[in-house]
């Protein structure tokens, strides 16, 4: 589903060039469940930005369901983003006036979805997460692991084709973290092709396959059995 | 669509939340379009309420005048209409209707029954009452036998009646005029006022009367006024009539006209080059004040695109496109202008009333309904205009650099 053909992404800074990605090739499978791993500076946010369309490469070919996305322009990158990405960041990134339900509902209102027919998605979407009780919250009025959970259901309501959660649990307590890598474990079972950016071990022992970056290249790309055995 | 009123209410909603600031933002807005409203409702209502004063008298009325220079004034020869000026225009010019000569006679003022009053004492001809399509309320107007048998009858306005405290119906009371006594015949519709002065202080008397009452020791002065029968004429029978009264007063060609003919819409005319001219020198005021409006709003929406740089790119990220995020703040700029602007109108206008209550006799302020629209559609024009550089600032952020802006 996803296939990475020797991709480049050069920075300038100042009057030196710079690798963020040294010619990764990688292919993802659907209802894969994947850990990028990497210490800081190793390309492993690049490499998202890139497999969450924010970004084009500087060099090589990304195949996305069969359609090449690196030569898009910004308006189909950003319809990409919209129909294949459900992202999901450390700091839960919700939109702060709007209600919960708004927040999950606020990308299908790209797609041209008629109001009625959004709140009905996004209702569903936060019954799977187990907050459709709390869909007149305002995000300040939640706890952290709940924000998170709200996130979740704004990244799955549009059916994507990946889930991109960028340290999901960053920013939580080692409980309400178990709590959403259940709920990550949980929808890689129900099919869902799930990829983790992260630092921590614990979190990435959840995942099925670990990629580990370093200097923009991968060392490393492993199976974790005692998962797959599952 | 949907994108459109999605971007409408999401305007709305970061308006709303932050109230104070959309307010003080628009204010700029709000202060230019309210004081303009104040004074343009102002003007028009002035402008409404004499163009009413002239409405019954249209533009087939005609009024024959003479006209006299400093140097007349100086010297005392004062050019005057004569009698065969008046019958001129009555019996020599083809397409003329009816022709009220006019005399204002000066006397003594008016008493009854111990009380004064000082009206404008108009002596004429029962045409008078066809020229300038005036109906009495109580009684009747100067008829023929009136002027042929020199009654001392008179025709009076109600604030005469008023002044000198008659019967509701004055008609049969006796008034003086002067030494001379007169019989009330008729009182005249109530035409209200004028800049603050009565239209209604006058007594009309037969115009032989008028002319025995001034004495042989002046020669009157007097006007006429006439209909013209076919109004789509009027052009060519006030030539007809210049050149008529030319022959009668012996003006050899090249010599320049004593008198003038003028239309009496002439003055409705005049006014409204001058209401359009003040129009147009409050609007280019108004265009400068929304300028800088509209700069305030620029500055704003630049200062607010900065602080939302996050938001916007989590909107990015969730699949907005470039233009969606263009529309959004397009509209949020237009919107917090225009919602100036229609808070401007509405207290321009509550502005423009409480003064013209406050000066006594000012007609009411009237805000046409051309006016509130083009002041609400130019500020909202101005906002769409101003909000283009903060929108296209917000469309073009990079959603990488957005998301990480803390």
């Amino acid at each position: 589903m996803i296939s990475l053909t020797n991709i480049v992404k050069r920075y300038k800074m100042g009057e030196e060039e710079f690798k963020a990605l040294d010619g990764v090739d990688l292919s993802i499978q659907r209802n894969e469940y994947v850990a990028l791993i990497g210490p800081s500076g190793s390309g492993k946010s690049t490499l998202m930005n890139l497999l969450g369309c924010l970004d084009t490469p500087s060099e090589g070919r990304y195949i996305l369901n069969g359609r090449d996305t690196s030569t898009m322009n910004d308006n189909e990158l950003a319809k990409v983003r919209n129909e294949e990405i459900g992202f999901i960041f450390q700091s839960f990134h919700l939109l702060p006036r709007m209600s919960v339900l708004h927040n999950v509902m606020q990308p299908l209102v790209y797609r041209g979805i008629p109001s009625a027919q959004r709140a009905k998605m996004a209702t569903q979407a936060l019954d799977k997460v187990g907050l459709s009780h709390r869909m007149g919250h305002r995000p300040n009025q939640l706890s952290g692991g709940q924000r998170q959970r709200v996130a979740v259901a704004r990244a799955l309501v549009g059916t994507p084709s990946i889930l991109l959660a960028d340290e999901p649990t960053g920013n939580l307590d080692s409980k309400t973290s178990a709590e959403i890598m259940a709920l990550f474990d949980e929808l890689h079972q129900q099919g869902q092709t799930v990829i983790v950016v992260t630092h921590e071990p614990d979190i990435a022992a959840h995942c099925h396959r670990t990629i580990r970056m370093s200097d923009g290249k991968i060392v490393q790309d492993s199976i974790n059995p005692a998962r797959v055995k599952q | 669509m949907y994108a459109f009123l999605e971007a409408f209410r999401a305007a709305m909603s970061s308006l709303m939340a932050n109230r104070m600031r959309s307010f003080l933002t628009t204010l700029g807005i709000l202060i230019g379009t309210g004081s303009v409203i104040a004074v343009v409702s102002l003007v028009q209502g002035f402008s409404e309420s004499i163009k009413s004063q002239f409405a019954d008298v249209g533009g087939s009325t005609m009024t024959l005048q003479a006209v006299n220079n400093n140097e007349n004034f100086r010297t005392g020869k004062l050019n005057n209409i004569t009698f065969d000026d008046v019958d001129a225009l009555r019996y020599r010019v083809p397409g003329v209707g009816v022709v009220a000569p006019i005399m204002q006679v000066q006397t003594a003022g008016a008493s009854y029954k111990g009380r004064t009053a000082s009206p404008q004492i108009i002596a004429t001809t029962t045409e008078f009452q066809a020229v300038r399509a005036r109906y009495p309320e109580f009684g009747r107007f100067i008829v023929e036998s009136d002027d042929k048998g020199r009654r001392r009858v008179a025709v009076i306005g109600a604030q005469l009646r008023d002044d000198l405290k008659m019967a509701e119906n004055p008609v049969g009371e006796y008034f003086r005029i002067g030494n001379e006594w007169f019989k009330v015949v008729g009182m005249m519709e109530k035409q209200g006022e004028l800049l603050g002065f009565s239209q209604d202080n006058y007594a009309v008397i037969p115009f032989d009367v008028g002319r025995a009452l001034m004495g042989n020791n002046n020669e009157p002065f007097i006007s006429a006024s006439f209909t013209v029968q076919k109004m789509e004429e009027a052009e060519q029978v006030r030539e007809r009539v210049k050149r008529a009264i030319r022959a009668s007063r012996g003006l050899k060609p090249g010599q320049d006209s004593d008198f003038k003919v003028e239309a009496a819409d002439t003055f409705i005319k005049q006014f409204e080059e001058i209401t359009a001219t003040a129009t147009a020198v409050l609007g280019g005021i108004v265009g400068i004040s929304l300028l800088v409006g509209g700069i305030g709003i620029m500055n704003i929406m630049l200062v607010s695109v900065t602080e939302r740089t996050r938001e916007i790119g989590i909107l990015k990220a969730l699949g907005a496109t470039r233009r969606d995020i263009l529309i959004q703040f397009l509209l949020e700029a237009g919107l917090l202008a225009l919602l100036g602007g229609i808070i401007g109108i509405i207290l321009g206008y509550l502005v423009g009333m409480g003064i013209a209550s406050m000066i006594p006799g000012f007609p009411p302020a009237q805000a046409p309904l051309w006016v509130v629209i083009a002041a609400a559609g130019f500020s909202a024009l101005v906002g769409v205009v101003f909000g283009i550089m903060p929108a296209s600032k917000a469309a073009s952020l990079d959603p990488i650099e957005a998301l990480r802006f803390e």
